[in-house]
């Protein structure tokens, strides 16, 4: 890292999720260790083996004008709602269009319009589709509505790489700032994957937890009895700036976003390496990028989604790229694992806990399993300590891709 | 049994606040869609889509567009 780059700060957040609304009571129910998860009571639950998941606690349609909701699919729904907040938050800077960038993604994309949006063509014909349904399902339209929304000319763009993408996406909006293509950009994930098909899809893959008799119980990363991941949906969004920009127009800052590091598995496309590699090699270029070293990271927020094979792997990769001594937690436990979305509320998360100095505990950690050495935060919160704080937000997606966040206090 | 001039404005103004959230009052006879409305033209095939589904009338993208007024809709439906 040379000492003359451009520095990157967060200075906005938005989040609406399984557990909230909005940042603040989605923090507050972590803090307070609430699981968002529910049995679901849709027309399609009989079809598949999982009747649960982590619905977002407030429905988007709801807050949004109803001829805009209209228009837009589910993902942009939850979007566009934690943008304006992020947005909001920041103060609304008075950027120039042409300095403000959006790097925003989704794992899946528009997939309940297009399943919907099929229906409709076969039982009713073309000329009942509406003129929307192609900026609905195109999966860059959650990034290109909240372009739209705030006049963002320097560059709206949408990284996919399955549930690494809204981490991908704040890695990629760092990036925008430090070669000096934007000023301000705001950046995360989303996704509204609740439906029959994927939940199907997932249980054929068999990633997904089915203890449909406690679903409160069922996202347990690192219990022994954990049995696969719980679908969640929202989306979680901060708005970055170069420190210059932020302290000349004096706005509050959160915390440095201060290095990413990506890496890919090359091993398989939905199997976690069991040695860790990748994870490892993400983690130690994010640290390397953010200048510092494994001893200067008090907190992880891990990618643990609750699945057998990923839980342990990637905590043993944590201990050897970064050391056991962090506080290590899932706050997947209680939203359940937002795919696409995931990096967005979970850096949200990370940042709230370098703010604060708290780390929330996971929840239905019982029984730990085997070869566990890092220190994971269950049971009650714990402090971070006080001076020169700094922390990773981990996602990893299908297809093998890793992404690590470095974000320090400010 | 077809329905009332007044029944379809009162539909079509239903269909017209869902869409572009003017009130429905606002959607008098004599209103132009472009010019006292504001509704543009992927606007109208949104409000043609659901007008073909509450009334059960067909309206070819050649119609819909000499369609200029409240006033032109109403009677297109009342064929």
């Amino acid at each position: 890292m040379s000492a003359n780059r451009v520095r990157v700060v967060v200075t906005g957040l938005g989040a609406t999720t399984p557990v909230g609304g909005d940042v603040t009571s989605s923090w507050t129910a972590l803090l307070a260790g609430q699981s968002g998860v529910e049995t679901l009571t849709t027309d399609w639950i009989d079809a598949v083996p999982v009747k649960f998941a982590g619905t977002a606690a407030v429905d988007p349609a709801e807050v949004l004008p109803r001829p805009e909701a209209r228009r837009l699919d589910r993902s942009e729904q939850f979007a566009l709602v934690a943008a304006r907040e992020a947005w909001q938050d920041a103060g609304a800077p008075e950027v120039a269009p042409e300095r403000l960038g959006v790097v925003v993604s989704s794992g899946i994309g528009g997939i309940s319009t297009t399943l919907s949006a099929y229906d409709t063509w076969r039982e009713k014909g073309w000329n009942r589709l509406s003129p929307f349904t192609v900026p609905m399902l195109m999966p860059n339209g959650p990034a290109a509505w909240i372009g739209l929304d705030l006049k963002a000319q320097a560059g709206v763009h949408a990284t996919v790489s399955a549930c690494a993408s809204g981490a991908e996406a704040i890695g990629h909006a760092m990036d925008m700032i430090r070669v000096g293509r934007a000023d301000v950009v705001v950046a995360g994930g989303t996704e509204a994957a609740i439906h029959g098909l994927n939940m199907a899809a997932f249980a054929a893959a068999r990633a997904m937890s089915t203890r449909n008799d406690d679903p409160a119980a069922a996202s347990r990363p690192w219990d022994r009895a954990r049995d696969g991941f719980v679908l969640g949906e929202g989306a979680g969004i901060v708005v970055l700036e170069s420190e210059e920009y932020a302290k000349a127009r004096g706005a509050r800052i959160y915390a440095y976003c201060a290095g990413v590091g990506y890496s890919a598995d090359a091993h398989h496309i939905t199997q976690p390496e069991p040695e860790g590699r990748g994870i490892i090699m993400a983690m130690t270029q994010s640290l390397t990028d953010a200048g510092i070293t494994g001893l200067d990271i008090k907190h992880v927020n891990a990618h643990a989604t609750s699945t057998p094979a990923g839980d342990v792997g990637e905590v043993q990769a944590v201990a050897k790229a970064v050391g056991t001594h962090p506080l290590v937690t899932s706050t997947k436990s209680m939203t359940g694992h937002l795919l696409g979305g995931a990096g967005g509320i979970e850096s949200v998360f990370t940042i709230k806990a370098l703010q604060e100095r708290i780390v929330p505990a996971t929840i239905n950690l019982d029984d730990l399993d085997d070869g566990i050495d890092v220190d994971l935060v269950h049971g009650k919160n714990r402090t971070l300590p006080d001076g020169d704080i700094a922390a990773i937000n981990n996602s990893f997606g299908f297809g093998g891709h890793n992404v690590s966040v470095v974000f320090k206090g400010a | 049994m077809a329905a009332t001039e007044q029944e379809i404005l009162a539909g079509l103004g239903k269909i017209i606040n869902e869409i572009t959230g003017i009130p429905a009052s606002e959607v008098t006879p004599e209103k132009s869609f472009v010019d006292d409305l504001d509704i543009d033209s992927l606007s109208m095939v949104e409000i043609a889509v659901a007008a073909q589904d509450e009334f059960g009338v067909e309206i070819p993208d050649d119609q819909l567009k000499n369609l200029k007024t409240v006033k032109d809709v109403l009677t297109f439906i009342q064929g």
